[in-house]
């Protein structure tokens, strides 16, 4: 079992060292399927720009097309070219090192957010409060975390608070019947806020370890949704000022420039503590998480690559950057 | 940081506004930022490139409009080919065939299926009076068949019984059965979430496709999509063949390039859009509202129109003529003052758009004062029919007259009047520009600056 657990809080990890490897596992394998089949075009790019020696302005250009291609936005993309025109124009450079340069940049930017998931023993029970934009992956996001956390000895509750969405809570229902982890609910309709509060109220007469919290997706324009979000947070701190301990946002890889609005606006809103990117067994490659990282800078704790139990994965700043480029991942970083 | 396409286009305005015919610089130049506004869209890249070029091909050369300036109007070709390429508004679902009459719904897992399957039924049953039959064919994700059974109930919609162990493909023909059987004019076929690069997967909706036949294959995509809307677009349409697209997350605050990106790609109609979670939040594709979105410039493209006609082109060319037959007289400059205030009006109405904030300084920078205007209006009005044509009459004593009478001062019709003999002055430079140089700069460039303050 791949351990996504840090030790204690937030700022233990915030050194900006990036987490033990744990490549060379069958996660690596399985996000390198993912991302390989959707980098060999990018790569396959790239090798055929390089077969000339110099690198030159059209050279680069295509190389900056490549990673918007990629969804590292316009800017970032050419932030980056830019600056391997500094330090490589007009030099002899292989396609391979081209790669790896823009690789090492890239995950330069990404180390520091790359961390492991906070989680306080000391803190019964630390309340994880999922929220993000509709169909990203709360839901599913919650049973795999159920799945590892149960792993790891951990007793979990789960509250159903997408007292909205149709067939909302069945869903969840089927992932506690699957690790084994009670589930929180009332009919539809109800106020997620009060269910909130009974549940944190109910994790504590249990002595539950976790309680993690589902809420509907929201749109983060729609102000009356994100006024409804930060009741829960309001209603949780009455119970426990520290509550929620961890505020996770799931973020769809195939979403594009957009994420910077959603990351935006769900920080300010709700103090999102980290990122957890979804879909990334697909073929979007979901760059705009370099840009995300320059910007907040907050951390991403996980990645998910599939619809499983055990789809969820650490993020590794490097993996994710080298194959990104097409590039395979040297076993231990 | 996301300045929409009008922001952009700041700088390279304030060079075009000078010059004639758009030549081939202008365009390139204002096509950079084009790039640039488009990728910040999520429009893919291939996708952007083949726009670029077509739009360069347009522009390149055109003789600009009267009454517009060069920049607006290469705002207005972008967004015209956008709209164009965006495909006909409101394109119907075509339920042309012998009921029951079979919908597919395919796309990636979380796109809006379900929900659109839904919203879909709700539409055809009230505005179209069919009967309705929904079926789930996702028995991967949790409680999906039942999401679409509380979908069912919400919308007064039948749904397929469910039952436990049967395949999707199984699913689908039970479903087109009982529709038969029960005299159902349509059948909505829910499908699982699928990635594009799932082969098994698509694999799977082909067989459905094959056993069902459906006369609409609906490939509904997330408004938020990035770059992959190009793999989502090719692969749902080489493997299963798609009859239209449906947007959904509308109401969200995406530009939502992935429009232009799907339609590019699968050159199919995007037929409707999804614009909130409740299942009447459906409604009809509408291409000007989606250009102007990507381009991240609310409606400006009809406020540039409206500029356009409020700066009457029949009215400058009259002025035109004038000026070259050096019969500029103070009702001329009363008919231009009576213009650039509907211009000023226009500020105001600019002011309220997001991401235009450069052409609003560009009105300001014309040191256009509404109230200014007014007074000077004032003044000529309160003047003879003969004295507006020859300014030589107006002595101390008129002057004096016509300040009483307006409500100003001496001073100010003084200043009026010294305005005016330097518009005169300006009759030499607007004879070197020709009668279409004048239409085409606009009135503001024979205007000379009034004080600031005052
Ligand atoms: N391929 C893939 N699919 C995923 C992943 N995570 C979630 N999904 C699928 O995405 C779809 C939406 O997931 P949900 O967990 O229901 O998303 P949600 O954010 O709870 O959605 P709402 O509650 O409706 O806002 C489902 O079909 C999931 O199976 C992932 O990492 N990879
Ligand atoms: N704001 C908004 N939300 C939408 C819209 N369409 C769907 N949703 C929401 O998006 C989420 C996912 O919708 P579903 O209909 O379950 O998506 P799906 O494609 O069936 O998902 P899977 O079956 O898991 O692949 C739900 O929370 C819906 O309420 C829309 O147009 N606007
Ligand atoms: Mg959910
Ligand atoms: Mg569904």
């Amino acid at each position: 079992m791949i351990r996504l657990w840090g030790g204690k809080t937030t700022k233990d990890q915030s050194d900006g060292q990036q987490p033990e490897a744990t490549s060379g596992s069958g996660w690596l394998g399985r996000l390198k399927s993912g991302l390989t089949k959707s980098s060999s075009r990018l790569s396959d790019g790239i090798s055929g720009i390089f077969t000339r020696k110099k690198l030159d302005h059209a050279t680069l250009e295509e190389l900056e097309e490549l990673l918007i291609a990629a969804d590292l936005g316009p800017g970032t993309a050419a932030k980056l070219t830019a600056g391997l025109a500094r330090s490589r124009l007009g030099k002899e450079v292989t396609a391979e090192e081209v790669r790896g340069l823009l690789a090492a940049d890239i995950a330069g930017i990404l180390a520091p957010v790359a961390r492991p998931l906070p989680l306080d023993s000391s803190c019964r029970p630390q309340v994880i409060l999922m929220v993000g934009v509709n169909g990203t992956g709360k839901t599913t996001t919650i049973g795999k975390l159920a799945w590892q956390l149960r792993d790891e000895d951990c007793s979990v509750m789960i509250a159903a608070c997408d007292t909205f969405r149709a067939g909302a809570v069945s869903q969840l229902q089927v992932w506690g019947e699957r690790t084994g982890s009670p589930v929180m609910a009332r009919e539809a309709g109800a106020d997620a806020a009060g269910l909130a509060f009974e549940s944190l109220e109910r994790a504590r007469r249990d002595q539950a370890d976790v309680l993690m919290i589902d809420t509907a997706g929201r749109l983060q324009n729609k102000a009356n949704l994100m006024a409804e979000l930060q009741k829960i947070v309001r209603v949780l701190k009455k119970l426990d000022p520290s509550a929620p301990h961890l505020t996770l946002l799931t973020l769809d890889a195939t979403t594009g420039q957009n994420a910077h609005a959603q990351v935006e606006v769900f920080k300010d809103m709700v103090q999102v503590s980290g990122i957890i990117v979804t879909k990334l067994d697909g073929s979007a490659r979901g760059g705009v998480l370099v840009a995300l990282a320059e910007r907040f800078g907050l951390p991403v704790y996980a990645i998910g690559v599939g619809e499983g139990v055990e789809d969820l994965r650490p993020f590794d700043a490097q993996a994710f950057a080298r194959t990104l480029l097409g590039l395979d991942a040297v076993a231990g970083g | 940081m996301f300045d929409g396409l009008s922001g952009r286009l700041g700088e390279i305005f304030d060079r075009l506004t000078r010059r004639g015919a758009l030549s081939e610089d202008d365009v390139n130049a204002a096509m950079r930022e084009v790039r640039i506004a488009l990728l910040e869209a999520d429009v893919a890249l291939p996708v952007v490139k083949d726009f670029i070029a077509e739009v360069k091909e347009r522009a390149v050369g055109q003789e600009v409009l009267r009454s517009v300036t060069p920049g607006q109007q290469v705002i207005k070709i972008v967004h015209d080919h956008l709209v164009e390429m965006l495909g006909a508004q409101g394109s119907q679902l075509n339920l042309n065939a012998t009921p029951p009459v079979p919908i597919l719904m395919v796309g990636l897992q979380g796109s809006g299926k379900t929900t659109t399957t839904a919203k879909i039924a709700l539409r055809l049953k009230t505005r179209e009076r069919k009967k309705v039959l929904m079926a789930s064919l996702d028995t991967r994700r949790p409680a999906a068949q039942e999401q679409l059974a509380v979908l069912g109930q919400q919308v007064e919609v039948a749904t397929l019984a469910i039952v436990a162990g049967q395949g999707p493909v199984e699913i689908a023909k039970r479903a087109l059965t009982t529709a038969r059987l029960e005299g159902y004019d349509v059948v909505m076929l829910d499908t699982a979430g699928r990635l594009a690069i799932n082969d098994e997967l698509m694999a799977e909706v082909v067989a459905i496709r094959d056993a069902t036949g459906p006369v609409e294959t609906l490939l509904v995509v997330d408004a938020m999509t990035g770059q992959d809307a190009v793999t989502v677009a090719t692969n749902f349409e080489n493997r299963v063949g798609v009859t239209g697209i449906v947007l959904t997350r509308v109401d969200g605050d995406a530009r939502g390039g992935a429009a232009l990106s799907m339609r590019k790609v699968t050159g199919k109609p995007i037929k409707l859009i999804g614009v909130g979670e409740r299942v009447d939040a459906l409604e009809a594709f509408h291409p000007d509202r989606i250009a102007g979105r990507i381009l991240g410039m609310g409606d400006v493209v009809s406020l540039v129109e409206k500029a356009a006609e409020t700066i009457e082109q029949a009215e400058a060319e009259k002025l035109a003529e004038k000026m070259q037959k050096g019969t500029f007289d103070l009702d001329a400059m009363a008919a231009q003052f009576r213009q650039i205030r509907k211009m000023g009006g226009m500020q105001g109405l600019l002011g309220m758009m997001p991401g235009i904030g450069k052409l609003k300084n560009q009105l300001k920078d014309a040191n256009i004062d509404e109230k200014v205007l007014k007074r000077q209006e004032a003044i000529i009005s309160s003047m003879t029919k003969a004295e507006r044509r020859d300014v030589k009459l107006l002595n101390a004593s008129r002057r004096r007259r016509i300040a009483a009478g307006s409500g100003t001062s001496v001073q100010e019709v003084n200043k009026l009047l010294k305005q005016f003999q330097d518009m005169q002055a300006m009759m030499k430079q607007a004879k070197k520009l020709g009668q279409k140089g004048l239409a085409r700069h606009g009135l503001g460039a024979l205007m000379p600056k009034q004080p600031r303050g005052r």
